[in-house]
Order: structure tokens, then C-alpha cells, then sequence
């Protein structure tokens, strides 16, 4: 708490960190810099997940021996990895964002075992949505919706990660149904109402793992500016 | 003085039932149980489990060899079914049957499962027949050429396979030909298309080295360089296993003899046929036809078994990218994790047991599924990451975090099982947790899922016990250690300490307590940390430093996984050998795109029937008989009867995949070879001969360097080697530095090794507790609030903000949540009349400070611009000069007093000390105020100074600031002069003022809207503050967002606010009032005379005057529940009932006087001159145990809560578990502050610290790494 309110209190009043205004400068350029990093290591991140994911899904329609092994990966629309990982970097900046407005940090598990962890169980339900094969699509959908609300429950449980999760699983879902009525991207076999109905579970677990990152990287970022900022 | 450890009671510290007592923690993570009943059948359960788990850590701990032992034979045990398992991985299984008696197995699993492997069930994906040829020109011919050796041997092949597709056995059930048993294929794989003119399409799969004619022998006859054909379909690269040459030849490359340097001529080559059906009698009658034409003299192949091979799935190197993928993040996972093991002997060993207890329990978990007949049908290798993560190792983490954090002065025994008592609750919920959530899994209905989740919960369970038994008493044994190199270290600290006998002044004669005698926890100090070290310990440090072996091992780990990866059979390495193979023949350009050659140009097979009649092969037989008396090149050996065996592993699955056949999960089963001999007379190979392959090849004898050929082959295999080395390598290294480069990315702690200082820098160096470890710096990073030119003098602080005076009289007023500097009170005086470098510096400071007040001010610095700052105009010296009613108080110089310049010692020495004692009574905690400024009564205020209408009295001269305190808006400030002074905390304007007392006040309490403040004389004024304000217009600072604490009222600036002396007392004391203490409406004096008084604040009566102390009293704690505690210069601390005004206990402490006091409901802490801090027992008085502090900083510590104690350092704060003793965590607060000693500390509300740090304030946040204590 008392730390949150050095944050909270810090960031709404950003220009009274440094007495002086060069460092005052620097502080502001740092915290850019920080913003710039933080986005583009979420960015990559976003990718590197949206193409392994990917194969993981492709994967299950293709024959045992991929004449082409690499080619694969970006089998699915050159567009999609890069937009999976914009969409990860404004989650990931999102999330310590609201959090900081809402003037309560999120504490819970707030280490990068946990994140690791959490990103381990997103893995693990991309692959079983990938690999398990379900007697039907209601089942898979029901164990996926359950699986990610327990990712959430086991590494989030904040209000605002919650809300924020469906409020982009279900913007996520429109968009590519969007894609997907203007032909613009298409499915193997759409099951229900034209979609994939695990597209939101894994969108909701996607969103929970990026804010963890994200929130965790923003740790450091406050860190690195406050130690920076007292140095001098 | 006498001083001397005094042990008032034999009662020992009662530590048992600690353990069984709610925990804090435990008892914050049940928040509510209103209901009773539940309630105690919860702590029932709890106390059950909290005792089970505590005997279970003494067993533990008491017999940690047998209960080792005990649990790697149940691993062993558990693991034991694991032996029959097949080994993970998929290369190929096989099991051999008799030929005689084969019978294609059933689909179902017959009765009998003991000797068949499960897949060996319905009929095989195909049967492979090989024709083992080999041919020899014999004898050899001096006018031959090496061509020769292979042309005719080769091209015997056409004859041979006319022969077997033309081969029909017939009898009672009809004509069979190998086009009606064959494999039928239909297309290439359209990646293959290069390949179509040289494997077989719709038809029998039947291949031969003459595909490479297209199965014709006018091409091969015509063709002029044999090798060249053969070879230009070879990967140019890297020698690789599954080439199209050991697919078209059926033998490993190297054995067939094509080349011009083979040693002994003999070409092998094999027919490969695959065949969907299996007709004994066909093939008995070709493989009698076969013998019978050409017999191998020698051969004693045994024609008795096939051999069925089962091929696993494979993974492809783009299904290894997401499982290398989890095993990252596994791996990751487990670093992040063992990170965080602390204060251990050995972290890496502890971080090695948690891992080995993860892994051995997943390791019974399967051998536990199997023993039950659980047979394992998912990829053990793609779900372990996922167990991993599931079992976790979080258990593991916070069962060392308890161990450790247990007193250090226990046994281990019962360290141990404190420790496990402590978490037992936690640990059973989250198992409980875990267990449950596994179950509802397994209710998915999912075969997969619940596969996984039995799995899961087996592990679990198996994880259990082995943290239990396992763990735990490798924990035991680390701890033990720890403790035995902690004495070794300890001793000689303790040595140089002059022993604590009791002193002469033991009132009673009391047994001494059966408990080890309080310890004593000693910093190292600075000055010993930066001696030399021996070579040997800052090569160690270095290494400590740097993490080298950790890095190394990561390292290591990285190519280790590698090297792994690539010599996996299904891995990297056979990928990228068919990726070679199917590539480079497109590098080979130039070939021209053939029509498919059919394997049966006739198409009607029994058009040919009668080709070859079944009699005649009697001239070649008799040729060959005549010419070959076992000609020496020819011989048949064991090594023939299963030449596929050397093949590679992904000969056959490649085989079959170019036709889209897969081979995962199923089997073929390979016949046994059907050697076939040639023996090719001299003068056949001269007619084959090709008139250009004498050109081409000249006769071996005539080559002038014979020894540059036959080394070729063997150096070009040596360089590939060396390439798949080097490649290898140079793929190791990458990922290191791409692993590297993350982690840098990851960690930009680090990012400042390149010569900036900061905290991470210093662990290394800096070993700060007695353990060799420091704990991490970075979960707390102190804000340092400088502008303050000289030492910090005095502090105050309502929460909210906090102001502090610095020896130059300059006050400053901070956020306290933010660490900005709001105002600046210059001493303008001072200001003015010097003008040396450094005050000049600092009038640079000030306007700059001032310049950001306005800046950010808005409404509060409105009028700031007309009222300005007091101007005071003086010419004084800026140091207070010496009092002649000054009393000897050298006893209470502060021992850090050298720090101040040489020349304004004397002068200065006992003013400087007196604030500084002064300031100690400043350090606790101040009771919290009531909110509602006690409005005073409407009534005509009459100003009496203040800065708008009249300016200060020009006589004034210049003063120090002996006391400070801060309330709502106001500080109030005690001069040096007897001046009291009010100001304005955020515009910096002076309120007002009172000079009615000429003695130096001393030390100031404010309450409410009472001001208390003592005098060096003696003397005890009571004043007044008094707003003409109505009650309704009282602004509350604070936003609704800035936490919880009562926000104080605000005076705002057009207020008329003055101070009224109400009550003097003027012979409070004899000798001058050193401590003042006010809370619970009582003011508390300390003061030269050895008394105590309490006063009420109300009416300013004298209620007690407490006597006990053989000394001046130094030190008073009074808190809102009336305890009071004062420590006097005779190292005594009394505990007095306020109420009652009689003593309660008294010890004898510190040798010196006691400088510091704090009282919590169930301790109390003492600090004195010696540099010791005590923790004593509040209700027995027992000592518990002392810290020993850094010379000067002795004063220096607070309470956070009633279980963390934060003290001052030598440039560092440390902050202790108060009820064991523990250092958690040591922040420093500067880089360059090596010399710097935290001299005062004050708590705020809102966990924060603030500490004096030379010139500088240091506002440091309680860590959330102490979440379990808060």
C-alpha cells in the first residue's frame, strides 16, 4: 500500500520527482525509454508466442512429415504474428496503466516465477486445445473456459485483470469474426456460429498471461526509474 | 556506571507454544470465520496438523542419514517399473519372429501379451524383401580399370530384376507374381517431384540401383561416368544417412563397393521390394529360383527370422519448436524459483534438492501409474513441463523461507520443526487446493485430461512425501551446517566483546534460566568489511560476484540441451540430413526431368511369363561353378543377414514417406535377405566397358600418387564431421547469446555493470550479515531527499509530511509519500552574512527550490509572492554560542560527534549535542493525532507577531533549532534562544512566535493544539496554539486516494494563529529537561535529576514524579495505551504503570545510557551507547536478544509493526524480524555513503522510513518482501 501510493502519487505528479530540471528531463526521457523497451519486449514476446502457438494449432492438420518444417511456422497470414504482438504490447502496458490509475497495484504472486508459471499454463492450454482430442466442442469449450478461469484465479485474481480479460477476448473474438466474414481470414472448420469456440478462452487466457508480464515488467521499469533518478 | 546483563525471572521464553499459537500470517489468510463452531474445529484441525508437522521435523531433523536413505530406496522402488518401460524416444522397436511358423498377428491382442510388444498387432505396413547381391569381377585383371570393378557388377542388376518381376509361382491356389503381392504405390509427394525419375510411381515399389537408368540397360550401358550419376543425387554438404543412395542400394553407402578405390572389388547391392501380402510359397520359390541361378558358395546366412520393426512418431523439428518452447519456460520457471532460496548454506545444493524432489516425484508417479497398470499413452516429454509446472516448487520455497526464518538460536532440531509447524497450515490448504482442482479435471471426461490429471495427482502426492522426508532434511543438514560455520564465525566477534557478567547489582540470586543465553547478532562493520581479504576469499568473492559457475552451469546446460537436441534421433540432426538430401539433388541442376521409368515396362506380367524358363539357368550355373572356386573377394558373413540394420534409423519411415505412407505407430516387418552372388569374368568386364571410362578413370597400378585416392574418402567423411562439429558448435553458441542476450533484456538490473553504481553491484562486495549473504537489494530502493547542506538535525514528521532542520538552521519540508521537497525555510540570517563558496551554492539551491515551490504551489503559494519568506535581518554568528546556564552535559555527547568540522567543535559541541539528544525523543512513533483539530474558542485573537504587519524583532539573534515537531500545517520549532516559532509547513511563512521563555528549548511536544516544550533550565511551558478560524471551515489535505491515515487538519494562510503561553512550570526539574514525551494526554519529563514526571496536558499538573534511576534520564516511551518506559544514563530501563505510578520492572541494560526506547505489546527495545540493541521480554523482562550495531548508529532504530525492526547502519538500513531475531533484508542508501551512519530514524504512519544520513534524508519504503510479517 504505501508503495502504491508512492506510485500512484507519482505518477499523477510525474514533474515534482527531480528538484532539478535537467535530471527532471532525463527522468522523462528515461521513462519513455523504459515505455519503449517494455513495449517492444512485450511486442516480441507476442510474437514469438503467436507463431509457436500457431504451429501448435496448424500442426494438428498437417501430415507427420512436414516437407517443409520451417515453412510452416508462418503458414498462417504473414499479418497475424505481428498483429498478435501489438496486441500483447498494448495489453502489457494496459495492465500496469490501469492498475495505476485505479491506485491499487497488483500485488498477488508478484514475482517471475509466478509469471513464468502463468505463461506456462497458457502454453499448456493452447496445447491442450491443440493436441487433447475432446469427445465434442462443448466439451472442449466448457474445460477451456474453466482452465482459463483458473489461470486467472491461480496468478491474477484482480477485478480489473478480470474485466479486462473478457472486455478483449470479446473485442478479440469480434475482430477476427470480422476477418473472417470479409474473407479475409478463415478457419479450418468454424463449429460454432462461425467460430471457433475456444477462440475467447484462449484469447482470455492470452490477455491474463500478457498483463502478468506486462505488469512484472513494469515493476522493474519503476524500479529502474526511481534508482536512477536518485542517483545523482 | 555498572552495567551488566540482569536476568530478572527463570521463566523460559515460552517457544513451544508460539508454534502452536495463530500465526499472524496464518490467521491473516483467514480473514473471517464468524462462525464459532467452525472456527474451532479449523484451529483444532490447524493445531493437529501444526503439532503433527512439528514432531514430524524433529524426526526429521534428529535422523537425517536413515530417513535419506529410507527415501531414495522408496524413489528406487517406486522407479522400478520404470525399468520396463521402453526407453523414451523414438527410434524404432524390434522384435523377431521365426519364419517358418509366421502367421500374421491378430488385430486383438491375443491371450498371451508375455513375449508381444503391444504394437505387434494386425498386418504390418509392409514386408521387405531384399535381394542381396554381390558381384566381383574375379579373377582381377591387370588391363582393368577400376571402372570395371562395379560397371559389370552393376549392370547385372538389370538381368536380376527382369528376373524377379518376372518370377510366377504357381500351384493348387492359383498363379502369384510379385505384381499381385506387391506394394502398390501411387504418387510421389509433390515436394519429390525431382525425385520421379528415379523412384518408382503407380506401381510395385520395388527399387534398385538401376533406378538410376530408369531401369534400363541401354541407359546405363550408354552412360559415361557411373559414379557421376550415382553421385550427383548425393547431398553435397553434409554426409547424411537416408540419401537416395542407400535407399536405391539397400546397403549403407560405404559397402557398396561403387568407387574406384574400393579395396577389395566387390560391389553389394540389394533389390528392395516391398510387399503388401505375404505368400510363403512365392516367395520359398523365388528365393530358391534366385539360389538356384546364382548360388553363393559360402553363404551360411540363416534364413530363419524376420524382424519386425515398430517406428515411434516422430517428431518433427516444427513439433519441437513449441515442446523446446515449454521446456524454456520450464526452465525459466526454475530459475525464477530457486532464486529466491535465501540465507541457506548452500543455495545451489538446496536449489538442486528442490529440483531432484520435483523430478524424482514425477519419476514415481509414473513408475507408481505403471506398477498399477496405468500404462502411460501420452508423450512423456510433452506433458513433463506441464507436471512440472503444476506440482511447482512453491512448496519447497516456502518451507526453506520458514525454516530460515526461524529464531537462529534454536537447535536445528526444533528450527526445523518450527519452521515446518509454522507452514503446515499453508501447505496442507494449498495441497488441499491443488488436489481438488486436479479432481475436478479428471472430471472432464476427457481421456487425455484425465490421463494427465491422475498423473498429476500421483505426483503430487509422491511430491508430498518426498518434500517431507526428502527435502526437509536436506534442509536439516543445511541448516545444521550453516549453524556450525556461523559459530565458527561468530566466536571470535564475540571474543572481542568484554564478557557480560552479571554485575554486583543482582537483587536476587536466581538460578540461571535454562535457555541458551540471549545471543548476540553482530554486524560486521564497514571497517571490517573493507579490510583486505585473503586472495583465496576474493577469488571466491569474485566468483560470488560475477555468478561465473552459475553462468557456466547455465551454459553448459544450453549446449548440453543442444547437443541433445541434435543427436536425437528424431531431432534436429536426421532433419536436417533430410532436408540435405531432399535439397541438394535441386543444386545438382541439370538433370533432365525423365519419364517415369515402370518398374514392369511390359505391363502384363504374364506376357513374360515364359522369358525365362524355369530349367535353364544351368550355363550360368556351371560358368559360374567352373570360375569360381570361392574367389577370395566374395564372402558371406553374419553381418549380411541384417545389412538394413546399419542403414539409418529414418531409412525406412523415409522410404515409405516419399509416398505419403507413414510409419508412425506402426511396423514393418523385414524378411530375411536372399543373397545373390555374381561372379563377372575379366572378359565380361571388358565388354561392358564404356569406351570413356578408361579416359575418365585411369588403371589404379598407373596412378602415379595411389595414395591420394584411397585417403580421399575417409578425409572428406573427416571434414564432415568436422563440419556437423563446427555447425554444432557454432548453434551452441548462438543460442547462448541469444539466451544471453534475453536474459540481459529480461534482467535490466544489470544494466548498469558498465561502471554506474548501484545496489546490485554491492552484494558482492558488501557482505552484510554474519551469513556471507546479503539478501536482494532490489525489493526496496531508497528515495534520498537532499538539499540540506549540512548534517540533519532534527526531524519531525505527522505522516504527511516531514520536515527536518539541518545544523545550518535551514528547514526543509518534505512529502513524506513522495520525497518532494515542498518548502524551504532558509536561515537568511546566516545566509546573508556568509558568503563563502558553499553558501553560495546553496542560495542556488534555494531559489531553484523556490522557483519549483511556485511552480507546483498553485492556490497554496498564492500569496507566497507578497508574504514571501521571513526576513530577518541579522549579522550573527551562525553558530549559537555557549549558554552560561549550561549545565555539564558532556555525558551525552554523541559519539559520532567527529564527524563535524574541527573548528566549530567547541563552540558548538554541547548545543549540537543537546539537539541531538533532543532528536532522539523524535524517533518513536508519534501516537496518532485525533482528527479533528480541537477547535479553540471563538474569542479575539490578537496577533501578536507575525510577518505580514510587523517584522521581526531585529535583537533577535540568530539561533539554532534544538527541537522541531510538526503537526497538521505547523511546525513548531524550539530555538536555542527560548524562541518558539510557528510555521507554515507548505508556504514556509512564519505564523507566529513566542518569546516569553529565554531558556534554550530543549525538546517540544505538540498535541492537539497544545504545544509543550522544555526548557534547558528546567522550566516546563505550556502553550496554547489558538486559530480564529470557525470550526466549519477546517480543510482536510489529502486526497481520498492517499491512504488511511487521519487526515490532519489545515490551517489555511489567511488564519490568524497565535501561541499563547498558558502554564509555565517553571522548577519542573532540577537539572535541564532532557526527554519530553507526550501521548494519551500525559507529558512525560526526563530530565538530569534522575526523575521522571508525568504531567497531564490538561491543566498542566504535576501527577508523579517517578524516581528509580541512578542517572539522568535519556530516553521515555509513552504510547496511547499508557505504557511507559524511560531509560536513564545508568543503562536501567524502568517500566512504570502510568495510572499507578509504580515501577513494574527494571533492568539493567546497556553499558551507558540508554538512547533510544520502544515499547510493542509484547517487547521492548532498548538501545544505548554501547551499540547494542535489546529486545527484551515486556512482561518478564527477560533479555531475548541484542543487535549489535555500528559504532554511532546505536540510537538509530524503529518499529514498523509488532514484528519488524528497522535499525540504522553504516549507510545502510537493516530491518530484523522482531521476534526471532532474523536480519531480512539490508537496503543501502547511497553509493558513496560508506562513512555515512544513520544516526536518527523516524517510522511514519505509512510504513515508511526516514533516516538522517548526513545531509541527507533517506525515505525508505517497508519492502513487500516482508509480506508474511505485515
Amino acid at each position: 500500500m504505501p508503495r502504491g501510493n508512492a506510485t500512484a502519487s507519482k505518477a499523477l505528479r510525474p514533474e515534482a520527482v527531480p528538484p532539478r530540471q535537467g535530471s527532471y528531463n532525463a527522468a522523462i526521457a528515461d521513462q519513455t525509454a523504459n515505455l519503449a523497451i517494455r513495449g517492444l519486449l512485450l511486442f516480441l514476446i507476442g510474437v514469438f508466442l503467436a507463431l509457436v502457438l500457431n504451429l501448435l494449432q496448424v500442426q494438428r492438420n498437417v501430415t507427420l512429415f512436414p516437407p517443409d518444417g520451417f515453412a510452416s511456422i508462418f503458414s498462417s497470414a504473414w499479418w497475424v504474428p505481428p498483429c498478435c504482438g501489438t496486441a500483447s504490447a498494448v495489453i502489457g502496458l494496459l495492465y500496469p496503466c490501469i492498475d495505476r490509475l485505479l491506485g491499487e497495484p497488483h500485488k498477488f504472486k508478484r514475482e517471475w516465477s509466478s509469471v513464468m508459471r502463468c505463461v506456462a499454463v497458457f502454453v499448456g492450454i493452447n496445447h491442450a486445445s491443440a493436441k487433447v482430442d475432446f469427445a465434442n466442442n462443448v466439451q472442449l469449450s466448457l474445460t477451456l473456459a474453466a482452465l482459463s478461469i483458473g489461470l486467472w484465479w491461480t496468478f491474477d485474481r484482480s477485478c480489473s485483470g478480470l474485466g479486462l480479460g473478457f472486455a478483449i477476448a470479446f473485442l478479440a473474438t469480434l475482430t477476427t469474426q470480422l476477418l473472417v466474414y470479409n474473407g479475409l481470414f478463415q478457419y479450418t472448420s468454424p463449429d460454432f456460429l462461425y467460430v471457433r469456440s475456444w477462440l475467447p478462452c484462449i484469447f482470455f487466457a492470452g490477455v491474463i498471461t500478457m498483463g502478468s508480464i506486462g505488469r512484472q515488467l513494469a515493476m522493474y521499469e519503476y524500479k529502474v526509474v526511481q534508482e536512477k533518478t536518485h542517483q545523482d | 556506571m555498572c552495567s551488566g546483563v540482569f536476568v530478572f525471572s527463570v521463566l523460559p521464553r515460552p517457544r513451544i507454544p508460539r508454534m502452536i499459537a495463530p500465526l499472524p500470517q496464518a490467521g491473516r489468510r483467514t480473514p473471517s470465520a464468524p462462525r464459532i463452531p467452525l472456527m474451532t474445529v479449523r484451529e483444532k484441525l490447524r493445531q493437529k496438523i501444526s503439532a503433527g508437522f512439528y514432531w514430524h521435523g524433529l524426526l526429521c531433523a534428529s535422523y537425517p542419514v536413515p530417513i535419506i536413505l529410507f527415501t531414495a530406496v522408496c524413489i528406487l522402488t517406486c522407479c522400478y517399473p520404470l525399468l520396463k518401460l521402453p526407453l523414451p524416444g523414438t527410434g524404432p522397436v524390434e522384435f523377431t519372429t521365426g519364419v517358418r511358423d509366421y502367421m500374421v498377428p491378430p488385430q486383438e491382442p491375443s491371450g498371451d501379451p508375455g513375449e508381444r510388444p503391444d504394437w505387434y498387432r494386425g498386418p504390418p505396413v509392409a514386408y521387405i524383401q531384399q535381394v542381396l547381391v554381390k558381384a566381383a569381377v574375379s579373377p582381377w585383371d591387370n588391363r582393368l580399370v577400376p571402372v570395371d570393378a562395379f560397371r559389370s557388377p552393376l549392370g547385372r542388376v538389370f538381368s536380376l530384376l527382369d528376373e524377379i518381376r518376372n518370377h510366377v509361382h504357381s500351384d493348387s491356389s492359383g498363379v502369384r507374381s510379385l505384381e499381385a503381392l506387391c506394394l502398390q504405390v501411387t504418387d510421389l509427394l509433390p515436394g519429390l517431384r525431382r525425385m520421379q525419375a528415379l523412384l518408382p510411381e503407380h506401381g510395385c515399389l520395388l527399387v534398385s540401383p538401376g533406378n538410376y537408368w530408369q531401369n534400363q540397360r541401354e541407359l546405363f550401358d550408354s552412360d559415361p561416368d557411373l559414379l557421376r550419376t550415382v553421385q550427383q543425387y548425393e547431398p553435397k554438404g553434409l554426409h547424411t544417412s537416408a540419401t537416395l543412395k542407400d535407399l536405391l542400394f539397400g546397403v549403407h553407402g560405404k559397402q557398396t563397393g561403387v568407387s574406384l578405390n574400393s579395396r577389395n572389388r566387390v560391389v553389394t547391392y540389394t533389390i528392395t521390394m516391398a510387399l503388401r501380402h505375404y505368400d510363403v510359397r512365392f516367395l520359398g520359390s523365388l528365393r530358391s529360383r534366385l539360389k538356384q541361378l546364382h548360388p553363393s558358395a559360402n553363404c551360411s546366412l540363416r534364413e530363419e527370422h524376420m524382424v519386425h520393426v515398430h517406428f515411434k512418431e516422430e517428431i518433427g523439428v516444427a513439433e519441437l519448436i513449441p515442446l523446446v518452447t515449454t521446456y524454456i519456460i520450464l526452465f525459466a520457471y526454475i530459475y525464477f524459483s530457486t532464486r529466491k532460496i535465501d540465507m541457506v548454506k548452500s543455495k545451489w545444493g538446496l536449489a538442486l534438492a528442490a529440483v531432484v524432489t520435483v523430478l524424482s516425484s514425477l519419476l514415481m508417479s509414473v513408475g507408481l501409474c505403471t506398477l498399477f497398470g496405468l500404462t502411460p499413452t501420452l508423450n512423456g516429454g510433452e506433458i513433463f513441463p506441464y507436471l512440472v509446472v503444476v506440482i511447482g516448487l512453491e512448496n519447497v520455497l516456502v518451507l526453506t523461507k520458514s525454516v530460515v526464518s526461524t529464531p537462529v538460536d534454536l537447535e536445528v532440531k526444533l528450527r526445523i520443526a518450527q519452521g515446518l509447524s509454522n507452514e503446515s497450515w499453508s501447505i496442507m490448504k494449498n495441497m488441499a487446493t491443488e488436489l481438488c482442482i486436479i479432481l475436478i479435471g479428471y472430471f472432464t471426461l476427457v481421456p487425455a485430461i484425465q490421463e494427465f490429471c491422475l498423473f498429476a495427482v500421483v505426483g503430487l502426492v509422491s511430491d508430498f512425501f518426498l518434500q517431507m522426508l526428502f527435502f526437509t532434511t536436506v534442509l536439516s543438514i543445511d541448516i545444521r551446517r550453516m549453524e556450525l560455520a556461523d559459530l565458527n564465525r561468530r566466536l571470535p566477534a564475540e571474543a572481542g566483546m568484554p564478557p557480560a557478567k552479571p554485575g554486583p547489582l543482582r537483587p536476587r540470586e536466581t538460578p540461571p534460566p535454562p535457555r541458551p543465553s540471549p545471543h548476540t547478532i553482530t554486524l560486521q562493520t564497514p571497517a571490517f568489511r573493507n579490510l583486505r581479504l585473503p586472495k583465496r576469499l576474493r577469488v571466491v568473492y569474485f566468483l560470488a560476484r560475477t555468478r561465473l559457475a552459475q553462468r557456466i552451469i547455465m551454459a553448459g546446460t544450453v549446449i548440453w540441451i543442444g547437443i541433445l537436441l541434435y543427436t536425437d534421433p528424431a531431432g534436429l540432426r536426421t532433419y536436417l540430413a533430410a532436408q540435405v538430401s531432399e535439397q541438394s539433388p535441386l543444386g545438382g541442376a541439370g538433370l533432365p526431368h525423365l519419364a517415369v521409368a515402370p518398374v514392369f515396362p511390359g505391363g502384363d506380367p504374364t506376357g513374360t511369363l515364359n522369358v525365362l524358363p524355369q530349367a535353364d539357368p544351368t550355363p550360368a550355373l556351371s560358368e559360374n561353378l567352373s570360375q569360381g572356386h570361392a574367389p577370395p573377394g566374395i564372402s558371406w558373413g553374419p553381418e549380411d543377414e541384417e545389412g538394413w540394420r546399419r542403414l539409418s534409423y529414418r531409412h525406412w519411415p523415409s522410404f515409405f514417406s516419399y509416398y505419403n505412407i507413414t510409419l508412425a505407430k506402426r511396423y514393418i516387418s523385414i524378411l530375411p535377405v536372399i543373397p545373390v552372388t555374381f561372379h563377372v569374368t575379366p572378359r565380361e568386364a571388358l565388354e561392358t566397358r564404356h569406351p570413356q571410362d578408361t579416359r575418365h578413370a585411369p588403371p589404379l597400378q598407373t596412378d602415379p600418387s595411389p595414395n591420394a585416392l584411397p585417403h580421399g574418402a575417409p578425409v572428406q567423411t573427416d571434414l564432415t564431421l568436422y563440419k556437423v562439429a563446427a555447425l554444432g558448435l557454432a548453434a551452441g553458441v548462438l543460442l547462448v547469446l541469444l539466451l544471453f542476450c534475453l536474459y540481459r533484456l529480461l534482467c535490466p538490473r544489470n544494466y548498469g555493470q558498465n561502471g554506474v553504481q548501484h545496489g546490485r553491484r554491492r552484494r558482492g562486495d558488501l557482505p552484510c550479515d554474519d551469513y556471507g549473504y546479503s539478501p536482494p537489494v532490489s525489493e526496496i530502493s531508497p528515495l534520498l531527499l537532499r538539499g540540506h547542506n549540512m548534517d540533519i538535525e532534527c526531524l519531525a514528521s505527522d505522516g504527511m509530511l516531514l520536515a527536518s532542520c539541518c545544523l545550518a538552521g535551514q528547514i526543509r519540508v518534505w512529502d513524506a509519500q513522495t520525497g518532494d521537497c515542498l518548502t524551504v525555510i532558509p536561515n537568511h540570517g546566516l545566509r546573508r552574512c556568509s558568503s563563502s563558496g558553499g553558501w553560495e551554492h546553496r542560495d542556488g539551491w534555494d531559489a531553484g527550490a523556490v522557483t519549483d515551490l511556485e511552480t507546483l504551489g498553485g492556490a497554496e503559494g498564492q500569496d507566497a509572492g507578497g508574504a514571501g519568506y521571513p526576513v530577518r535581518r541579522r549579522a550573527a554568528p551562525s553558530r549559537p554560542t555557549l549558554f552560561g546556564d549550561q549545565p555539564d552535559l558532556t555525558a551525552l555527547i554523541d559519539t559520532s560527534f567527529g564527524q563535524q568540522p574541527p573548528s566549530q567543535a567547541p563552540s558548538a559541541s554541547s548545543g549540537f549535542d543537546f539537539g541531538g539528544l533532543v532528536e532522539r525523543a523524535y524517533l518513536e512513533h508519534e501516537p496518532s493525532v485525533s482528527p479533528v483539530f480541537s477547535a479553540p474558542p471563538p474569542q479575539p485573537v490578537q496577533r501578536r507577531r507575525s510577518l505580514g504587519d510587523q517584522p521581526m524583532a531585529p535583537t533577535d539573534w540568530d539561533s539554532a533549532v534544538w527541537a522541531l515537531e510538526l503537526r497538521g500545517n505547523l511546525i513548531a520549532a524550539g530555538r536555542s534562544s527560548g524562541k518558539l516559532e510557528l510555521w507554515d509547513a507548505v508556504e514556509g511563512s512564519l505564523r507566529c512566535s513566542n518569546e516569553d521563555g529565554v531558556s534554550g528549548i530543549t525538546a517540544l511536544a505538540f498535541l492537539n493544539n497544545r504545544i509543550v516544550a522544555a526548557r534547558l533550565n528546567g522550566s516546563l511551558d505550556f502553550f496554547t496554539v489558538d486559530i480564529n478560524k470557525p470550526l466549519g471551515l477546517l480543510q482536510y489535505r489529502g486526497g481520498p486516494g492517499r491512504g488511511s491515515m487521519p487526515p490532519s487538519p489545515c490551517y489555511s494562510s489567511d488564519d490568524v494563529i497565535s501561541c499563547q503561553l498558558t502554564r509555565s512550570v517553571q522548577c519542573a526539574h532540577q537539572k535541564p529537561i532532557t526527554v519530553l514525551r507526550a501521548a494519551a494526554g500525559r507529558v512525560v519529563t526526563g530530565s538530569q535529576d534522575h526523575t521522571v514526571r508525568v504531567y497531564r496536558l490538561e491543566d498542566s499538573c504535576c501527577l508523579f514524579t517517578l524516581q528509580g534511576h541512578s542517572g539522568g534520564i535519556t530516553a521515555i516511551y509513552i504510547d496511547q495505551t499508557m505504557v511507559l518506559a524511560s531509560g536513564g544514563q545508568d543503562g536501567a530501563i524502568c517500566l512504570w504503570d502510568v495510572l499507578t505510578g509504580s515501577r513494574v520492572s527494571h533492568v539493567y541494560g546497556h553499558r551507558g545510557d540508554v538512547t533510544s526506547l520502544v515499547c510493542t505489546t509484547s517487547c521492548v527495545i532498548s538501545s544505548g551507547l554501547d551499540d547494542l540493541i535489546c529486545i527484551w521480554d515486556r512482561s518478564t523482562g527477560i533479555k531475548l536478544y541484542s543487535i549489535q550495531q555500528e559504532v554511532g548508529c546505536g540510537a538509530s532504530f524503529g518499529v514498523i509493526s509488532d514484528s519488524l525492526l528497522v535499525t540504522g547502519g553504516q549507510g545502510c538500513v537493516s530491518f530484523w524480524d522482531l521476534n526471532f531475531g532474523d536480519l531480512l533484508q539490508t537496503v543501502y542508501l547511497g553509493a558513496s555513503s560508506e562513512g555515512q551512519g544513520v544516526r536518527q530514524l523516524v517510522v511514519l504512519d505509512n510504513a515508511a522510513i526516514v533516516c538522517d544520513f548526513g545531509s541527507e534524508l533517506s525515505l525508505v519504503y517497508v519492502p513487500s518482501v516482508l509480506e508474511k510479517l505485515d
